[in-house]
């Protein structure tokens, strides 16, 4: 059975249509990543995803659960999605460690000890367990991502929510961020990804979806997409993103 | 000799001061726990509760300190035997938390609305997110409002004088009115007192701030708001 799945979903602010109409399934252990132009819902649809918006229209399903059923409890359904945001985020008045930690003993109710020891684990596995003790605006952007990155894995998520996690740093930043992703990636992680770095998309993308005008245009493996697109909107789009980030990172 | 009496009189004076101070935080404390509620309603609350807020608040800032002193003396007199120092204590704490809530509602939205996104996104309840996650950086921020609030307040625990509550002012009154005079040296005394404890009480205030600062936040503030 899939681990998302979404259907028909629909979403306005006042007159504006941002979402008209998505529908996409997401394995376990599938990585898709979401490209099209600023303004076309894909942090709308994100969102919606984890109950931060809730849709107009249509349903959304994770793990069997309808996150869209209003008895649903959206806090536990959170607890299990990772999420991370373009301009990270971090709890300001907490230290690295207590960001990764809080939600293990808040939402969780894990000890705190406890809660330290695997906070701890997984700062180390963002590379970052030398910067536990500082505070969110003693660290770069490309380590405050990390962080967040870390804040979500210490939930034991089973799915992780990327919403244009690199576009907020400075180009030299990017690259540290974007090691963690793929170390996820390989470790099986499932991970849906709005993001314009082609790099990452053909390193790990099982599949691509462009998304323009509130739908899905298309949608395809990052070899078939990326170089030979069917619809000239995406054959467009690529371009402009190839100007702006260039064709590969690494 | 009035500097005598005066020194003499210190004491006496001085116990003018513990009971102003117990007023203060008296009404200080009722008035912090209702600008908290006041604020975040207004600020997170339905459509109702915060219009019933705002209503709650705009009342007890827009009527003098003195006529709600009145109000809750005599006017409650008439149905409860209230004593000068609850009343006192209700009037002030009002006013006070109505100016705290303005207080606390800008620090509240000086956090920035993605701490409470991410706080909502790994599961917690609005409630615990406010909590855990924006009063404390509130509490912060407002520190520096707050000491105003706080010294404007501790000079107005002399308007408790005038429906009986024996404090700091009423003792210099008592001292003038025996001595027949010297209203400039014992008022002036009595000014001097207020000085010293406004400065003291901002002194403290300050130093909290400092402590509690968060790391490389002031000099950095885009790092983590978003």
């Amino acid at each position: 059975m899939c681990l998302l799945k979404v259907e028909d979903v629909y979403k306005s602010y006042g007159d504006f249509m941002v979402l008209r109409g998505i529908s996409f399934q997401l394995e376990k252990g599938e990585i898709k990543v979401i490209i099209g132009p600023s303004g076309t819902g894909k942090s709308t649809l994100l969102r919606c995803l984890n109950g931060l918006t809730s849709p107009d229209k249509g349903k959304i399903w994770i793990d069997g659960v309808e996150v869209t059923d209003p008895k649903t409890n959206i806090n536990k359904i959170r607890s299990n999605i990772g999420f991370v945001f373009q301009s990270f985020n971090l709890f300001a008045h907490l230290t690295a460690l207590d960001n990764v930690c809080i939600g293990l003993v808040k939402v969780k109710g894990m000890k705190k000890s406890e809660a330290r020891l695997l906070a701890m684990e997984e700062l180390r596995r963002v590379g970052l367990e030398d910067k536990a003790g500082a505070y969110p605006a003693e660290l770069s952007g490309g380590q405050q991502q990390r962080v967040s990155i870390a804040r979500a894995l210490a939930m034991n998520p089973k799915l992780i929510l990327f919403d244009e996690p690199t576009s907020a740093l400075d180009p030299e930043l990017i690259g540290e961020v974007l090691n963690v992703m793929i170390d996820l990636a390989k470790g099986g992680m499932t991970m849906l990804v709005v993001s314009h770095e082609i790099g990452f998309c053909r390193a790990v993308a099982d599949e691509i979806l462009f998304l323009d005008e509130g739908k899905i245009i298309e949608k395809g493996h990052p070899s078939v997409l990326l170089t030979n697109p069917s619809y000239k909107r995406t054959k467009e789009f690529l371009h402009k993103i190839i100007e702006l980030y260039g064709e590969e990172r690494d | 000799m009035i500097y005598l009496t005066l020194l003499k009189e210190l004491p006496y004076l001085l116990e003018g001061v513990l009971v102003a101070l117990e007023l203060l935080l008296a009404f200080m404390s009722l008035g912090f726990i209702i600008g908290m509620v006041l604020s975040v309603t207004e600020v997170y609350g339905n459509r109702w509760s915060s219009t019933l807020a705002f209503m709650i608040e705009r009342f007890f800032r827009g009527v003098p300190a003195i006529v709600l002193i009145f109000l809750f003396y005599y006017g409650l007199s008439d149905i409860y035997n209230i004593s000068p120092f609850a009343a006192a204590t209700l009037a002030l704490g009002f006013r006070t938390g109505a100016y705290q809530s303005q207080i606390f509602k800008g620090a509240i939205q000086a956090v920035g609305p993605g701490q409470m996104m991410a706080a909502r996104a790994i599961g917690m309840g609005k409630i615990q997110a406010i909590w855990s996650i924006i009063l404390p950086q509130a509490l912060r921020f407002g520190i520096g409002p707050w000491s105003n609030e706080f010294a404007s307040e501790l000079k107005d625990t002399s308007l408790a004088y005038t429906i009986g509550v024996v404090e700091l002012l009423r003792r210099a009154k008592y001292i003038v009115s025996y001595t027949y005079g010297n209203a400039l040296i014992v008022y002036g005394f009595c000014a001097i007192l207020y000085l010293i404890l406004v400065r003291l009480g901002n002194t403290v205030l300050y130093r909290i701030e400092k402590k509690l600062q968060i790391p490389g936040f002031e000099t950095r503030k885009e790092g983590g708001l978003g």
